[in-house]
């Protein structure tokens, strides 16, 4: 028997993650899950993809006929390539500073909520208003009213950890 | 010029544009994240909880294996019958003399009531109950008897209207928990004629104020006969409130009356309706369908003979059984319900809707079934049913809509599993509208905490009865990581130590993850499997017992209590030593569990701590729990009622 490749391997390896994320959204054990939840499948599997590249990405594991249901046999091998591929990378850190320094034109070091939701309900990506008031429950510090965002970057950090 | 200004302010706001997408990015993945450790949390406690059901549904063949065994070796005790299949009901009328006897003294600062009721008393009541006041037992027994009185006289599925500019609110699960109950009839209005309420079942257990939720409702229905509905559920079962912590509240509530007050409850649970239908198009019930569900066979059959979940009628052609309990229902005619009839009830009070087409056994509880779309459309039509309305399943937002719009579940107990768990909600339906739902979140703190603070606690605690349950099965769970370990190296790779936590545990969990969790590896990845139980361990009550012994004690300490009470037909809390190993060879029978008649034997002189040939059971089972090491204590602070 010829010993496995190490892309078989990791195959393998991204097939049994792929799996149980999927699982955790699979509430009847039938190997289905709700397409409003696809996206945090993808995302908690550690890739970042942008809304647009994840509504492609949709588009390639539904069905002819969306039933507003993803199966996990179409979902796994378009999702091992991306793995194996390490598209939509997570991102860095001193990315995420620079976006923040972006948007503080003024150099202050920080934003005040009202930029902080301007930005964020208005430009890019939008975020709804539950990911917006989500944000806000910890990014905001309540005494400025505003957002010290390399305070926040690495309490994020930290709190994922 | 113009120009250039232009393309660089053009610049500007790409730039911005790009920045923003960047931050959104970043905290959609970081949020996903979040929100599947939050998941993975929900799928711990719903696995658990299905199981632990199982084993409650497991009870009844117990009962049965019991009732042909024990009986008949101990003469046929007619206690024990009547206890478990007899009508146990003694003559009402006696009872209320009894309940008026019972004194309220000036000295009582609770909430009193006027009978009889009115919508004042509603309002007393609740404001009562949010000063913590305990209801004087002698009311808690007067609302029951009336509240049985206007029951009985309701059918088994009741019909309701909604009137032009008169919404109808549903509510599902309660399950002891107040201040949901109080927020709901904050944001929607208190129970009156304006404002009819279906209250869609389990009212009680789990939470910590079963009575105050149940006085409340019951209160409210005998103030509104008309406006206001309770259906059955299947925590509405006295041998339900064993397990899942009904029958200690009140036992801790109400010392000396406690008693009194559950043999009431008892017969109140019969007379609940198990259906309401509203405009004679909408079924509100607790469960759901199965394919054989029959309206028309719920409507007539005997509703009040329905006693427990766990009391299954037995086929009447065992002459032996059948006559013993003729004999001791000393009526005519039979005192249960026909298996068919019986079933059909189950599958109301406890099923689930799946999208899978059919109707198949509920394997996770281990009592009634799964239905699919085509059974739902099938019995709705049957019956000209736009919808169903149910509820029995907690949904992260409160409720769910499935099966094309023709099944709603509605969930009512928000922060079910653990705060933050899940939102509550409550549906209106009004005559020209589609139905609006609500929800909201019980909460203590004035904002809202940050999403990885919540997701913590939660996962925390998931974290924390995983750890229980393994910490129950330790023994088995061993020996199965060492068949595996061949080279004795105290280490597993990930799957395999996954497939054995699996095969033990029969919990279907995305073990890889949780393995952060719940062990630790070494450098490379391998699985050192003991450190599981470095942190937890079950408090023996007695140094001497046997760990095997132990975990099984522990294991099955819920359904061994409900046993115990069981058989403890004069409610004394005691039961002989005799009657202990006769139970105990039985149940070890029943359940295949392996320990030697020896170590019983001893364990049960030990546990006789008076050496009076007789054991405290309840206090002997609540000796068991799991030990967490890093814990700080909890401080218990339930009120009891002063007597």
């Amino acid at each position: 028997m010829a010993p496995a490749t190490s892309r078989e391997t990791a195959v393998a390896e991204f097939h049994k993650k792929i799996k149980e994320a999927f699982e955790v959204f699979d509430h009847e054990s039938n190997n289905t899950v709700d397409v409003r939840e696809i996206g945090t499948i993808i995302r908690s599997l550690g890739c970042c993809p942008s809304e647009g590249e994840l509504h492609d990405l949709i588009a390639e594991v539904e069905e002819e006929e969306p039933t507003g249901y993803i199966r996990l046999e179409k979902f796994l091998p378009v999702m091992t390539e991306v793995l194996l591929e390490r598209r939509y990378r997570p991102i860095p850190e001193d990315v995420l500073l620079h976006a923040f320094e972006v948007l503080d034109s003024a150099k202050r070091g920080f934003l005040t909520k009202e930029e902080l939701v301007k930005y964020m309900t208005e430009e890019g990506e939008p975020f709804s208003q539950e990911e917006m008031e989500e944000m806000l429950s910890a990014a905001i510090d309540p005494e400025s009213n505003s957002i010290q965002y390399k305070d926040y970057i690495t309490m994020m950090v930290i709190d994922e950890n | 010029m113009g120009c250039s200004c232009s393309s660089v302010a053009d610049d500007g706001s790409k730039q911005v544009i790009r920045a923003a997408t960047i931050i959104q990015n970043w905290y959609r993945g970081y949020r996903a994240r979040l929100k599947a450790r939050q998941r993975c949390a929900l799928t711990i406690f719903r696995s658990i909880e299905y199981a632990d059901e199982q084993g409650q549904m497991q009870l009844s063949n117990f009962f049965s294996f019991m009732f042909e065994n024990y009986a008949k070796a101990r003469e046929k005790d007619p206690n024990l019958v009547t206890q478990l299949f007899g009508s146990s009901f003694p003559d009402t009328y006696e009872e209320e003399d009894y309940t008026k006897m019972i004194n309220v003294p000036d000295s009582y600062n609770g909430p009193r009531l006027q009978f009889p009721l009115t919508f004042n008393d509603i309002e007393i009541l609740i404001e009562g109950f949010k000063e913590q006041k305990i209801l004087h037992p002698h009311y808690v027994l007067a609302v029951l008897h009336e509240a049985k009185k206007v029951l009985m006289k309701m059918p088994n599925v009741s019909h309701i209207r909604t009137l032009p500019y008169n919404e109808i609110t549903v509510c599902g699960d309660l399950h002891g928990k107040l201040e949901d109950l109080l927020l709901i009839f904050y944001k929607n209005g208190l129970p009156s004629d304006d404002i009819p309420y279906v209250f869609n079942g389990d009212f009680v257990d789990r939470g910590k104020n079963s009575i105050e939720i149940l006085m409340i409702l019951l209160v409210s229905l005998l103030v509104y006969p008309k406006d206001l509905r309770l259906n059955r559920g299947n925590h509405e079962d006295i041998l339900m409130n064993m397990r899942y912590g009904f029958t200690k509240e009140i036992m801790q509530k109400y010392k000396l009356y406690g008693r009194e007050i559950l043999k009431v409850l008892e017969e109140v649970y019969t007379w609940l309706p198990i259906a309401t239908i509203i405009d004679n198009e909408i079924l509100i019930m607790h469960g759901g369908l199965s394919m054989s569900t029959d309206l028309n066979l719920l409507h007539r059959l005997e509703r009040h003979k329905m006693k427990s979940v766990l009391m299954p009628p037995v086929q009447s052609d065992e002459d032996t059984t059948a006559d013993v309990r003729s004999k001791i229902g000393g009526q005519k005619g039979k005192t249960t319900l026909s298996q068919h009839e019986w079933k059909q009830v189950i599958d109301i009070l406890w099923s689930d809707p799946r999208s899978k087409r059919g109707c198949y056994p509920n394997k996770s509880r281990g009592g009634g079934c799964y239905f699919g779309p085509d059974v739902t459309a099938k019995i709705l039509s049957k019956y000209q049913m736009k919808f169903l309305i149910r509820s029995h399943e907690c949904k992260p937002d409160g409720y769910e809509i499935c099966h094309d719009g023709k099944v709603i579940t509605v969930f009512s107990a928000s922060n079910y599993y653990e705060e933050g768990s899940n939102r509550g909600a409550y549906v209106k339906l009004g005559r020209y509208s589609a139905p609006r739902f609500f929800q909201y979140q019980v909460t203590n703190s004035t904002c809202p905490r940050p999403l990885h603070q919540r997701v913590s606690t939660i996962e925390g605690s998931a974290i924390r009865i995983l750890k229980e349950r393994m910490v129950s099965r330790k023994t088995d769970l061993v020996r199965t990581f060492e068949l595996h370990d061949c080279s004795k190296s105290g280490k597993l790779s990930l799957s395999q130590w996954a497939l054995s936590m699996e095969s033990v545990l029969e919990l279907n969990l995305p073990w890889r993850s949780l393995s952060v969790h719940l062990v630790n590896r070494d450098k490379d990845g391998k699985v050192e499997y003991m450190s599981s139980f470095q942190d937890v361990q079950i408090k023996k009550p007695v140094k001497e017992a046997h760990s095997s012994l132990i975990e099984t004690l522990y294991r099955y300490r819920s359904d061994l209590q409900i046993i115990f009470n069981v058989i403890d037909t004069d409610h004394s809390g005691l039961i002989s030593m005799e009657e202990f190993r006769d139970m105990w060879k039985l149940f070890k029978t029943h359940y295949g569990v392996h320990v030697d008649d020896i170590q019983v034997d001893e364990l049960a002189n030990q546990m006789d701590l008076n050496k009076d040939g007789s054991i405290d059971f309840n206090e002997f089972l609540k000796a068991f729990h799991v030990v967490h090491k890093f814990d700080t204590l909890h401080k218990s602070d339930t009120l009891a009622f002063q007597e």
